[in-house]
């Protein structure tokens, strides 16, 4: 017998408002009190010398790590709540009929909030071709949904600031309409899967959901990401703590640093086959720029890698011809290696 | 016996709805066929643009998102 996750205290059942309210508040206080709390256990409990290597580093970690973790579970119920409210359907509504620059920039732009994983690629892919959204707005959308995330983005901004944040954003964005607007340009419609155009779609179908379902979905997803991710950013935090403290080391720095003009061709080459979830890439973000490593050459890396992948390539394929996923690659590689490149110069 | 059907091309959420779904079934104590269905013109034709959805006897009850065992279980009850 499965026993049903029902939350009761006794038998009455507290109020949904009451556990958000609740929540919030409990939120909010640990937001402000692990600074001091993460001083105290370095210096008072642990007795490390402040100042010393060991106990900056320490403090460093012991205030990162729950500042990082409170920050991705905080922004990631809102979003997933707050996007509850972008179903593909609308997006495809309100991309279908556009000029093509303002549907890139929009289909880009969207691709930041949508809820997106590569399995349902395929899904959309159809319903927006179906829908008479251009190729090239539906290929800004595929390149800006898994590479532009809130997550990085907000783990982006807790760990180095709001410069490179911004600066993934319009990498980011840049890379997704420069995409579109070259695969628009190219006019490859022949090249999708013949049977994708025979394909009836029913008529779409949205749910209208509660505000409770809404929060609990939004919680449920929260718990399912930061459980995910929190190895990840313990292992960035750590190695983030190391070189806080100690003196940063410049091994990397020959190959990836300013002085190699093939850095940035040399990572997105690396970075393609790869893939990881844009979080899971915090960490070797962190290192990377702790290292030294310029930001263009970082975030080529980054993006090179959530963008681009064998599996979503693999299903991608099941509706696109082996010409259109080579167009698709080269084009989204060579957008990266162009802003990466650009963002060295801009930021020397 | 009730009809359930499970759409999605076998990413996590689907594989986790289905899971879900049968958690439901057992914990409602109905009797149930759970089929997963990863034809994507077959998903397509039941309007679903967003997976994984759930079908309960031809009716989509669910897109998009992974519902709670207890919801899916008020689904499954009689009407």
């Amino acid at each position: 017998m499965t026993t049903l996750p029902v939350r009761r205290v006794g038998h009455v059942r507290v109020p949904f408002w009451l556990v958000v309210g609740t929540s919030a508040v409990a939120w909010l206080v640990a937001w402000f009190t692990i600074l001091p709390l993460s001083q105290w256990l370095a210096f008072d409990v642990l007795r490390l010398e402040p100042g010393s290597a060991t106990g900056e580093s320490v403090a460093f970690f012991l205030f990162d790590l729950p500042k990082v973790l409170l920050l991705l579970a905080g922004v990631v119920t809102l979003v997933s709540f707050l996007r509850s409210f972008v179903s593909p359907e609308r997006v495809r509504r309100a991309l279908a009929g556009r000029n093509v620059v303002a549907g890139t920039a929009a289909a880009a732009g969207f691709g930041i909030i949508t809820p997106f994983c590569s399995c349902s690629a395929v899904p959309l892919f159809i319903g927006f071709v179906e829908a008479g959204v251009p190729l090239g707005v539906t290929f800004a959308f595929l390149v800006s949904a898994p590479m532009v995330n809130e997550i990085a983005l907000v783990l982006l901004w807790g760990l180095f600031g709001p410069t490179i944040a911004i600066a993934y954003l319009v990498a980011g964005l840049l890379v997704a309409m420069g995409a579109g607007l070259v695969v628009g340009r190219l006019r490859l419609e022949r090249y999708v899967e013949p049977y994708v155009y025979q394909i009836h779609t029913g008529a779409p179908i949205e749910m209208r959901l509660t505000m409770e379902q809404r929060l609990r979905d939004a919680w449920a997803a929260t718990r399912q990401i930061v459980r995910r991710v929190a190895p990840w950013v313990a292992i960035g935090i750590g190695i983030g703590a190391l070189i806080h403290g100690y003196a940063p080391t410049d091994l990397v720095v020959a190959i990836g640093g300013r002085d190699n003009p093939l850095a940035v061709p040399l990572v997105v080459m690396l970075g393609v086959p790869l893939y990881a979830n844009a979080a899971g890439m915090i960490p070797i973000v962190e290192a990377l720029l702790g290292k030294g490593i310029p930001v263009g050459t970082v975030l080529a890396f980054m993006m090179a890698v959530t963008a681009l992948s064998i599996p979503e390539l693999l299903i991608l394929r099941r509706v696109m011809r082996r010409q259109l996923i080579a167009a698709f690659v080269v084009v989204v590689a060579a957008g990266i290696l162009a802003v990466g490149t650009l963002f060295n110069v801009l930021f020397a | 016996m009730i009809h359930i059907e499970v759409l999605g091309p076998g990413c996590a959420n689907c594989k986790r709805l289905e899971q879900v779904t049968k958690e439901a079934v057992a914990a409602a104590g109905v009797e149930a066929e759970v089929v997963h269905v990863i034809d994507y013109g077959e998903i397509m034709a039941r309007g679903v643009l967003s997976t994984p959805g759930l079908v309960i006897d031809g009716r989509v009850v669910s897109v998009g998102r992974v519902p709670s065992a207890k919801e899916i279980a008020g689904w499954l009850a009689p009407v």
